[in-house]
């Protein structure tokens, strides 16, 4: 059977989400094959291994933390000589995707970014994406060299698929280009305890509408009674009401949670684009006319501040 | 020695029409009224301020597109870019990522450059790729999602916000950069400014200009295929209530009765 590579995304041997759910669409292609790359690369073998790796490659030198993006570059297509596989899958964050389009350009292959599922196919994998903020969906398949595509968080389950899971290490030779971006300092994200954003289940979000950095406890409040990730629209974010990491919109997260609460937002274009595809819709707003209506499953036009907290209260009430 | 700054723009059907596909699933660009990428905008702002800030720059911008992407450069013209060069090809028409950072490779080589400016990613195709591409065409550093950017003493240095963590990153020129919606808002072309665009040079190259081959791009030198675009069919319209002092609470019966509570 091929061989599916899949890169891995870990924090110092963490495997995040997305990596495991690569697995999962992986195994519907071919058997796949782990890279794992840098601070902790070997620690991540066991869960791979538990979710269907069959190999897990593993590199570990100082330069991947020092230099940007390009050192990643080298080890992936290592790992892509070395295996020949039918597919390189790479998880579509920001990194992911600059990655995922250098490997493919080095390898002389076409590249499909933000897929939102993945079938085999008679002339290899079929991504689906979803175009126009959402408003399209499309199909689309490299046609020339090993497909790379990178995938988003929440486009397929995560199953327990137990391998072998053989831990190998990767030879690498950095290029020359591999040291011209320094990473001079990194000040990691500071973890707030809630679930992360683009992983999450739930994701309560907050806009315009809720007026004050102050006011954005009662958004949190909510989001904690449901072990929700909190988001905001791009005006929230702009006024400093919330840190620009929780955008979700065009110019920040995409997400796709099984659920999605709007709060004080309008839904213009570029919200709508980072959770359109959200399988339930709820908003909360005053104004009737607002076009987050036009999406949304349930709403409730009225003031969050009646709303919204009423709505915790029950939550926390039903939950005992 | 002058600083020689080429800035990628690109012209994207307007995100707030009713885009869709032509007959041959790539963008349709004729029916919708087109414009200057609004994250664009932002790497034309940021090239415009490392140009103020150095002795002696000269700012230019490209783009590859069709003829109505001349408003685009115009508009980069306006806001106070020095001249333009616009790569317009009938065989262009298709040209996937790969293509795309072929023919800017090209163009920003033969323009001479010290340092490129990109925007985050296009707003059609979203992306999101383009300048790591030209980074590896051109053999030069990629400096990319900043939200801070300056240049000192042919060093570049910014600061990228990532998932896991905020980066300061730093690159000798000649080097790439694309920057985020978080660099700062762009400036509105005063009168005086788009009066001085439309004397400004716009030089049109086509794919000869570049020894690119039309195989080498458009639909048939794409690397990939899209075999169907469907219309997302429109979500069934949903329960709307108005609060009358029980909405939270008919909100949370809503959640329970979808197993969320
Ligand atoms: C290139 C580009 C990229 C962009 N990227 C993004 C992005 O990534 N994410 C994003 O979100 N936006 C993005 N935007 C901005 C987007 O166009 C909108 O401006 C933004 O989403 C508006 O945020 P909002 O809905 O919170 O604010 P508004 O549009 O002002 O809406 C506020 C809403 O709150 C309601 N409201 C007010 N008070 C209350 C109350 N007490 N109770 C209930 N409801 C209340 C109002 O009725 C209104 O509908 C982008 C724009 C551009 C041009
Ligand atoms: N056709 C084009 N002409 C000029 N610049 C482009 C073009 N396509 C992409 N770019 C540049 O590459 C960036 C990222 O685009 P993308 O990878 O398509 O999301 C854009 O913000 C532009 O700066």
């Amino acid at each position: 059977m091929a061989e599916v590579l899949v890169y891995v995304d870990h924090v110092d041997g963490a495997v995040r989400k997305p990596t495991l759910e690569l697995l999962t669409l992986a195994r519907r292609i071919g058997e796949p094959v782990a890279v794992a790359l840098g601070n902790g690369a070997a620690d991540t073998a066991a869960v791979l291994a538990e979710h269907g790796a069959v190999k897990v490659l593993t590199h570990d030198a100082s330069e991947y933390a020092d230099y940007l993006v390009v050192p990643k570059v080298d080890a992936l297509q290592a790992a892509h000589e070395a295996v020949s596989p039918a597919a390189v899958l790479v998880p579509s964050s920001a990194e992911g995707k600059e990655i995922a389009a250098r490997l493919a350009l080095r390898i002389g292959s076409g590249i499909i970014t933000d897929a939102v599922d993945l079938e085999a196919g008679g002339e290899g994998p079929v991504a689906t994406q979803s175009v126009f903020a959402a408003s399209f969906t499309t199909k689309s398949r490299v046609s020339k060299g090993t497909p790379v595509i990178t995938v988003k968080p929440n486009s397929a389950a995560v199953e327990a698929a137990p391998a072998a899971g053989t831990v190998e290490a990767l030879a690498v030779t950095f290029s020359e280009k591999a040291t011209g971006t320094k990473v001079t300092a990194r000040t990691p994200r500071e973890s707030t305890g809630r679930p992360e954003l683009t992983e999450a289940a739930i994701v309560v979000s907050g806009g315009r509408g809720v007026n004050g950095a102050e006011n954005f406890s009662i958004i949190e409040a909510l989001a904690d009674s449901l072990g929700a990730a909190v988001g905001a629209s791009r005006a929230a974010v702009d006024a400093g009401w919330y840190p620009h990491t929780n955008q979700v919109g065009q110019t920040g997260k995409s997400v796709s949670p099984q659920l999605y609460i709007a709060n004080g937002i309008s839904g213009a274009i570029q919200h709508r684009a980072g959770m359109q595809t959200s399988k339930t819709i709820v908003a909360v707003n005053k104004d009737a006319e607002a076009p987050i209506f036009e999406l949304v499953d349930y709403g409730v036009v009225g003031d969050l501040f009646d709303v919204v907290p009423q709505l915790t209260d029950e939550i926390k009430a039903r939950k005992g | 020695m002058s600083l020689r700054i080429v800035v990628t723009v690109k012209y994207v059907p307007d995100a707030t029409g009713d885009r869709h596909f032509a007959d041959d699933l790539t963008v349709d660009r004729d029916d919708v009224d087109g414009l200057l990428s609004e994250l664009d905008e932002y790497a034309v702002e940021q090239a415009l301020q490392i140009a103020e800030d150095a002795d002696d720059a000269e700012v230019t911008v490209l783009t590859v597109g069709p003829e109505d992407a001349k408003d685009a450069l115009r508009k980069a013209l306006s806001m106070g870019a020095d001249k333009a060069i616009h790569v317009e090809d009938d065989d262009l028409h298709g040209t996937d990522a790969i293509g795309t950072s072929l023919v800017l490779a090209k163009a920003i080589e033969k323009a001479g450059f010290d340092l490129v400016v990109s925007g985050m990613a296009s707003t059609d195709g979203t992306m999101g790729v383009v300048p790591a591409l030209v980074a590896e065409r051109l053999g030069v550093p990629q400096v990319t999602l900043l939200s801070e950017v300056s240049v000192e003493d042919g060093v570049v240095k910014g600061r990228r916000d990532g998932d896991a963590a905020s980066e300061q990153l730093e690159a000798s020129l000649p080097a790439i950069v694309s920057v985020t919606d978080q660099s700062g808002e762009a400036r509105y072309p005063s009168f005086k400014g788009i009066m001085a665009a439309k004397k400004k040079p716009v030089e049109s190259w086509d794919l000869s200009d570049l020894d690119i081959e039309a195989e080498e791009v458009g639909l048939e030198g794409a690397f990939t295929t899209v075999e169907a675009a469907n219309e997302r069919p429109a979500r069934t319209a949903g329960t709307i209530v108005k609060d009358e002092g029980e909405g939270g609470k008919q909100l949370a019966e809503f959640l329970a009765s979808q197993k969320f509570i």
